[in-house]
């Protein structure tokens, strides 16, 4: 984390060996190509669907009736509707907790029978847990990560994939290699770096945002300057050229024409970012140990230390809320950041 | 506009005998222009005020070392970014400096956390160690003068106002802030106000006895002057220590009982009978800490335990999510099929979920008495998820494979759609059958593009601090080791707990873990940087 690279196991994706390679045209290229399928199969489906219920279905195998629909195509929606009921069912559960007046666990099994947004009231308005603010906290914390990872990464993927200097190829690996050591290893050694800078400057001592902050920025060159300099390198070099003999100078080729261009890998590696900042405990935990000063994830942490005795409904009110931002952006990203994640893979 | 007079209004590099107007224009962006020329001045500026301000507060701090480490890096980046040429440098610098101080120095520092006695009882340094013992255990000096006192505040600091007995002179001091001389008003030898500070009165006194009875005010910087406390708001007396420090001797001396504390060279004060004073400070002790790591049987059994674990779970992360996944995606990987859009936005699900939050809300499911899976799913059973041991780890696995699938799904469905069709067909004509098909010819060309994002996949469940942490806490806890440790702890939440949450801190010795951890990764990538040959494509 931590900056760790993502939400679920396979995060780390944005950050792998093999993230990215250059030459392949990751990202978008990578992106369009996917997409592209999708929409020609999608096609296809439209296109299919008329063909086989007139002549197709007769000389099918698997033969005529519901057993038959089953054998040829229905076990695959059988099996369909059973992992979406599994990849449901816990935010089902959370969401309809959260909807209960007052639950402690115990009543909180029967999913949907009760509809009231007390509890959504209550987490917002507890002084002992003060959601509202740790939510801020996060936010500021995660946006601010986010910009600055994503500025300090395009600007070496800028440089490496734009420059040839001594020491390039050198950078580059060191880059991947460092990537394997995420922060959290060095917890200890952040913890006491920064208690130290807080004798020296209270604004970036313990409790303070910005020092997480900065922590976090520590990890931004070795998570996501390979990743970016793939797509980077997709950028032709002629572009470039041209703007250089029109007279402009490399910082406006770099802030007008470059950093347009690559806008999608700058989302993607925001978001990254920012979803791997909220989802990070272990070092905002050991920074920000003022309860008002702490993010969702410390916050909610401490709330439901034991399930069985905490609020339960309200800590459901407050997860249903901390997980909806993340959540919608990445549903309505996903395309791209499956086309960046997979980039590498998939060739 | 003559010919003659071009050379000298056209900046360098114009051709100045055949300008015309719209060339000469163009050619004014080649020179360097004067907007971004000032903000990069007003920039670089700014760096230099905020470098200055804290060089300032270095030298109060009188911290050498680092204050020569920021002038050599800020007059360095002065010169990078105010220099021609070096552009590399000015793209790269900004994320280097934090790079360097927040990860390469962090790593580097763990390592010689690792060889120190760093702990709750041992964070200070020896001077530091030795204020604050001499701090510590004050009592009050029989028949020293009586202060005439008057509690002042300031916002919500206190402070005591009060006549030094011997010279007369009004001193103020707080809590932070030892007593230093001031102008006040002075009735019946008593100093009843001064600017800036309110006078308590006597209600307000009452309404915060208890925080003004246990304020205590250094008399000056050193603490073997002792402190001044009040017991009635009214008087202060003076406090001083019960030891006494000789520098030269490097001693503390308990002065009532006459007892001898030397520097004992594991970083506190020990008494000849062996008494150890605490606080204490950090020294090196060497190898200690992974001696006792791995000669320690109330330490090495649970490290070893840990330590396998931790490669289980990896592995069988890795293994449960890819096989699912890939399953969902062979059986989602036909053309045509109705439906497969909405299939997949729903198992993106989970993915998107923020782990830390869904590890939570499992936790809840998994309760023995009240939980979703025991009363709903399994009628009432009362399993114990979370306290048995074994069922503990497949819990958490379970967890981690809700929340890997998706993932493993969306990578091998691109994987697979990117097979050519003409390649199946092929083994059909030849006669194989569908698993034939699957097994001898997709799946290893599925494997081939999928091996570097499972080695990924592994690398990150190694440290998969959120799953176990939020879930189980790392339990349920070994009551027999010596250290904060459960059943389904892995390296990294072990370190963290170590560190964090034990009754003592132990740094170091939760430093050397990390460097187990080190070494392990270090492998892992040698050994997956060679499969990949990831550096070789690096040009």
């Amino acid at each position: 984390m931590s900056a760790t690279p993502s939400a679920a196991s396979g995060g780390s994706l944005s950050g792998s060996p093999a993230g990215s390679r250059p030459g392949t045209l990751p990202g978008t290229a990578r992106g369009t190509t996917t997409r592209g399928e999708h929409a020609a199969s999608g096609t296809v489906g439209a296109l299919e669907a008329p063909v086989e219920s007139a002549s197709a279905r007769a000389t099918r195998p698997g033969g005529r009736g519901p057993l038959g629909w089953l054998r040829r195509a229905g076990w695959r929606h059988v099996i369909g509707i059973v992992f979406s009921l599994y990849a449901l069912l816990p935010i089902a559960y959370i969401v309809s907790v959260s909807l209960k007046p007052h639950g402690t666990l115990t009543g909180s099994n029967e999913l949907f029978i009760e509809f009231s947004f007390e509890s959504y009231a209550r987490v917002l308005s507890d002084p002992a847990h003060p959601f509202g603010q740790w939510f801020l906290n996060s936010l500021l914390v995660g946006l601010c990560t986010a910009a600055g990872t994503v500025f300090l990464g395009a600007l070496a993927a800028y440089s490496f994939s734009r420059m040839r200097f001594r020491g390039r190829r050198m950078g580059l690996l060191s880059l991947i290699l460092l990537q394997m050591f995420p922060q959290l290893l060095a917890v200890v050694a952040v913890f006491l770096l920064v208690s130290k800078l807080g004798t020296i400057v209270p604004w970036l001592g313990v409790n303070s945002p910005a020092a997480l902050i900065a922590v976090y920025l520590g990890g931004a060159l070795g998570v996501n300057t390979y990743l970016m300099y793939g797509f980077f390198n997709t950028v032709p070099m002629s572009i470039d050229e041209a703007a250089k003999l029109d007279g402009a100078g490399h910082a406006r080729i770099f802030f007008t024409i470059i950093l347009r261009l690559v806008a999608p890998i700058l989302a993607v590696v925001g978001l990254l970012s920012f979803i791997a900042t909220m989802n990070d405990f272990v070092i905002s935990s050991v920074i920000l140990v003022d309860p008002q000063k702490q993010t969702l994830a410390v916050g909610l942490y401490n709330m439901v230390s034991n399930p069985n005795y905490a609020d339960w409904s309200a800590f459901a009110a407050g997860a249903v809320m901390a997980a909806l931002p993340v959540v919608i952006i990445f549903v309505a990203l996903q395309r791209y950041i499956v086309g960046g994640l997979t980039a590498g893979s998939v060739k | 506009m003559t010919q003659t007079a071009e050379p000298g209004q056209a900046p360098s590099g114009t051709p100045a005998p055949t300008a015309r107007p719209e060339r000469r224009r163009r050619g004014d962006r080649v020179g360097p222009s004067l907007g971004p020329f000032i903000l990069k001045l007003v920039l670089v500026g700014l760096f230099d005020a905020l470098v200055l301000l804290l060089l300032m507060l270095l030298l109060g701090k009188r911290e050498w070392t680092i204050f020569g480490v920021v002038l050599v890096a800020a007059a360095a980046i002065n010169v990078i970014y105010l220099k021609k040429g070096a552009l590399p440098a000015k793209y790269l610098t900004p994320g280097v400096v934090f790079l360097l101080i927040f990860q390469i120095f962090t790593l580097v520092y763990t390592c010689y956390v690792a060889f120190t006695n760093y702990s709750s009882g041992h964070v200070l340094s020896k001077p530091e160690a030795v204020q604050a013992l001499l701090s510590q255990n004050q009592t009050r000096v029989p028949d020293s003068p009586a202060y005439p006192l008057t509690v002042v505040s300031k916002g919500s600091e206190l402070g005591f106002l009060v006549v030094d007995p011997v010279t007369g002179q009004a001193q103020l001091g707080t809590e932070s802030r030892p007593l230093t001389d001031v102008q006040a008003e002075i009735t019946d030898g008593k100093a009843v106000s001064t600017d800036g500070w309110q006078s308590l009165t006597f209600a307000e006194i009452l309404a915060k006895q208890n925080e003004i009875f246990s304020l205590v005010v250094p008399r000056s910087d050193d603490a073997a002057d002792g402190t001044l406390r009040t017991q009635d708001g009214r008087t202060g007396y003076q406090f001083v220590s019960g030891l006494s420090y000789d520098a030269d001797a490097g001693t503390l001396t308990d002065t009532a009982q006459g007892t001898v504390y030397t520097d004992g060279g594991k970083g506190a004060f020990v008494s000849s009978s062996g008494e150890t004073l605490m606080p204490g400070w950090s020294v090196n002790v060497g190898t200690e800490n992974f001696t006792r790591a791995f000669t320690e049987e109330s330490i090495r059994g649970p490290l070893l335990k840990v330590t396998l674990w931790t490669f289980a779970f990896a592995l069988l992360s890795v293994a449960t999510t890819f096989g699912l996944g890939m399953f969902l995606a062979v059986v989602f990987n036909k053309k045509g099929m109705r439906g497969r859009k909405i299939y997949q936005a729903i198992m993106i699900l989970p993915y998107a979920f923020p782990a830390f939050l869904a590890a939570m809300v499992w936790a809840g499911m998994y309760s023995k008495s009240y939980g979703f899976f025991n009363q709903v799913l399994l009628g009432g059973a009362s399993i114990p998820w979370l306290e048995d041991p074994t069922l503990a780890k497949i819990a958490v696995l379970m967890l981690n494979l809700w929340l890997g699938f998706p993932y493993m799904f969306l990578v091998c469905l691109g994987a697979l759609q990117s097979i050519p069709d003409e390649l199946e067909e092929a083994a059909k004509t030849d006669g194989a059958s569908a698993w034939q098909a699957f097994r001898l010819i997709k799946f290893p060309l599925l494997l081939v593009s999928v091996a570097p994002l499972l080695i990924a996949s592994f690398a990150f469940n190694f440290n998969n601090f959120n799953v176990i942490y939020m879930l189980t806490g790392g339990g349920p806890r070994d009551m027999d080791a010596a250290i904060p440790v459960g059943e389904t702890d892995i390296l990294i939440s072990l370190v963290y707990k170590v560190a964090f949450t034990g009754q003592e801190r132990d740094y170091g010795l939760a430093s050397a873990f990390s460097i187990i951890i080190f070494v392990i990764v270090a492998v892992i990538s040698i050994v997956s940087f060679r499969r990949t040959k990831a550096l070789e494509e690096v040009n």
